[in-house]
């Protein structure tokens, strides 16, 4: 692992996503939805942070998803992968440094959820915690269906169903006893649960259970696609 | 193992699927050597540079860039090869200069070179323009840009100036030429017969997958130059063809005398019809029409 290729892609990514309008608005558009709803609508016994802790899910199970796969189905499909790789960049400097910058960005959306949030001291490292895990789930899945795309068509295709699954699904939940016994199994709903409990955080085996399974599953699909990347 | 050979292959074939694309390839290319892949569309050409890039492994064969087997060497290698493929591999909404920057940091080459190598091929006025801003000669140069900044010792160029103007497609060639000099190998292919004529020491010319004939391009056409007849077109219009040898001496004499000739050449066959005779068809068909014709 060379530090400097990792850096040269992070930084290539950085300059390219604040000229890639599809991509920023996936980092921004959760955030601010969230600071307006919050902030601008009373319901009498919304449970503490509705709106934010709503739409951090979303953001997790949406945000650093699409952009992976996107970035990564775009390079392939533009023949820009297979010149880095040509030029002695290894497909781990490539990830980690396109994974890193989604990993940043994300994070930084997350800083917003948790001042809007008004979480203060272990509640706020407990909030980014948590968050942190469910980007890297979602940005491992993202890598996954980006590396095993062809193009961006069917990179969005594939996207556009996973990212139901994982950020629609904990919503509907809270309105369907059976969608709930289906979202159970996704990280995002468990992730769900915590933000919700924050205060109160137990860990249960089950939920450790399903995130593993879910980083498994995400590992998996990746490291396949990652193969098929190197030949393709 | 010869220390001047760049390029070797031995036995190189390669199927797809149950079609053979290519059979029994054996090159040896010297430093310094620009080498010629000529063939028409569909004979390989692309998958050979694929094979001998790395990106493919044929299904048998052995591949040695700078005397050593290939696959064992794959990392320290690539860094020494430049690569013009046809697909340019750019980053659209970067700038020239950014997308330099990006390979610059990735080999560890000072920033400098970027606007050296930019003038070089033509584009310091474009640098901060951005990739899809720029013309179709404007990106094929900012390739050619990429692939020289690190200072490869081999260049691998697949249809370097196809659908290019002239003008660009020459000053393209004085870079290539540029390089030669330098001592760097230099492998194309192209389906043009002139650009592999003026820029290669050594062409092979590639039909179905078989490479059928091979040698300095002015040789291969002294050696197919069987008619080697004299056309002489006369002031009244009339084209004469005499064979270009001693018994011919009288008549040219006559016409000379006479004040009678317009011009006068020397039948000189060119690759095209070297390919010609060797397969009866010429370097622009397609492998593909006709099958494309039921479509
Ligand atoms: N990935 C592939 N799978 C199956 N067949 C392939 C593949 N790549 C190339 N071929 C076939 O191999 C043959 C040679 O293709 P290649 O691209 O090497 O030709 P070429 O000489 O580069 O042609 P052109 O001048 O049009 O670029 C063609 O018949 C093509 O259909
Ligand atoms: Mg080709």
């Amino acid at each position: 692992m060379n530090m400097k290729k990792v850096a040269a892609i992070f930084r290539k990514q950085l300059k390219d996503t604040l000229k890639n309008k599809e991509v920023l608005i996936q980092f921004i558009m959760f955030p601010v939805i969230a600071t307006i709803m919050q902030n601008s609508i009373r319901i009498e016994d919304m449970p503490r942070n509705y709106f934010v802790i709503l739409f951090a899910t979303m953001y997790i199970g949406m945000s650093p998803l699409t952009s992976t796969a996107s970035i990564l189905a775009e390079e392939k499909e533009k023949n820009t992968l297979r010149v880095l790789l040509m030029s002695n960049v290894k497909a781990s400097e490539y990830l980690l440094g396109v994974g890193s910058y989604i990993f940043l960005i994300c994070m930084l959306g997350s800083v917003i959820f948790a001042v809007v949030g008004q979480y203060r001291g272990i509640e706020f490292v407990l909030f980014l915690s948590i968050m942190a895990l469910g980007i890297l789930i979602s940005i491992l899945i993202g890598a996954g269906i980006g590396t095993l795309s062809k193009n961006q068509m069917s990179a969005t295709s594939v996207t556009v169903i996973v990212m139901l699954i994982f950020s629609f699904l904990p919503m509907i939940a809270m309105f369907n006893e059976g969608v709930a016994k289906v979202s159970r199994f996704t990280f995002s709903q468990q992730l769900n649960d915590w933000l919700k409990g924050i205060g109160t955080i137990s860990i249960h085996v089950d939920t450790i259970g399903i995130l593993l399974l879910n980083m498994i599953v995400a590992l998996l699909i990746f490291v396949l696609g990652y193969r098929r990347c190197k030949l393709a | 193992m010869n220390h001047n050979l760049q390029i070797h292959t031995k036995d190189i074939t390669m199927h797809f699927q149950n079609t053979k694309v290519l059979d029994n390839i054996n090159l040896s290319i010297a430093k310094g050597e620009i080498f010629g892949l000529l063939g028409p569309s569909g004979a390989g050409k692309t998958t050979l540079i694929k094979i001998l890039t790395g990106q493919l492994k044929p299904t048998s064969g052995v591949v040695s860039l700078f005397g050593k087997e290939k696959e064992r060497i794959e990392q320290e290698c690539m860094s020494q090869i430049g690569m013009v493929l046809d697909n340019t591999g750019l980053y659209e909404r970067l700038t020239c200069y950014d997308n330099l920057l990006l390979f610059a940091r990735i080999y560890g080459i000072d920033k400098s070179e970027i606007n050296i190598v930019l003038q070089k091929v033509g584009l310091d006025d474009a640098a901060k323009k951005c990739v899809n801003k720029l013309s179709k000669g404007m990106k094929q140069r900012l390739v050619f840009a990429r692939a020289l900044m690190h200072k490869p010792k081999i260049l691998f160029l697949d249809e370097p100036t196809s659908g290019l103007d002239p003008v660009i497609a020459s000053s393209l060639h004085s870079l290539v030429m540029e390089e030669k000099n330098k001592g760097t190998t230099v492998f194309l292919t192209t389906h043009n017969m002139e650009e592999a004529t003026k820029l290669c020491d050594n062409v092979a010319l590639l039909n179905k997958g078989e490479i059928i004939e091979l040698g300095n391009p002015y040789e291969l056409c002294r050696r197919y130059n069987h008619q080697n007849k004299l056309i002489i077109l006369t002031k009244s219009g009339e084209q004469i063809e005499l064979m270009n040898q001693a018994s011919s001496a009288m008549r040219v004499a006559d016409f000379l005398s006479n004040n009678e000739i317009e011009s006068i050449h020397s039948t000189e066959p060119n690759l095209e019809t070297v390919f010609m005779e060797l397969t009866g068809r010429g370097l622009d068909t397609d492998e593909h029409e006709k099958s494309s014709r039921y479509f």
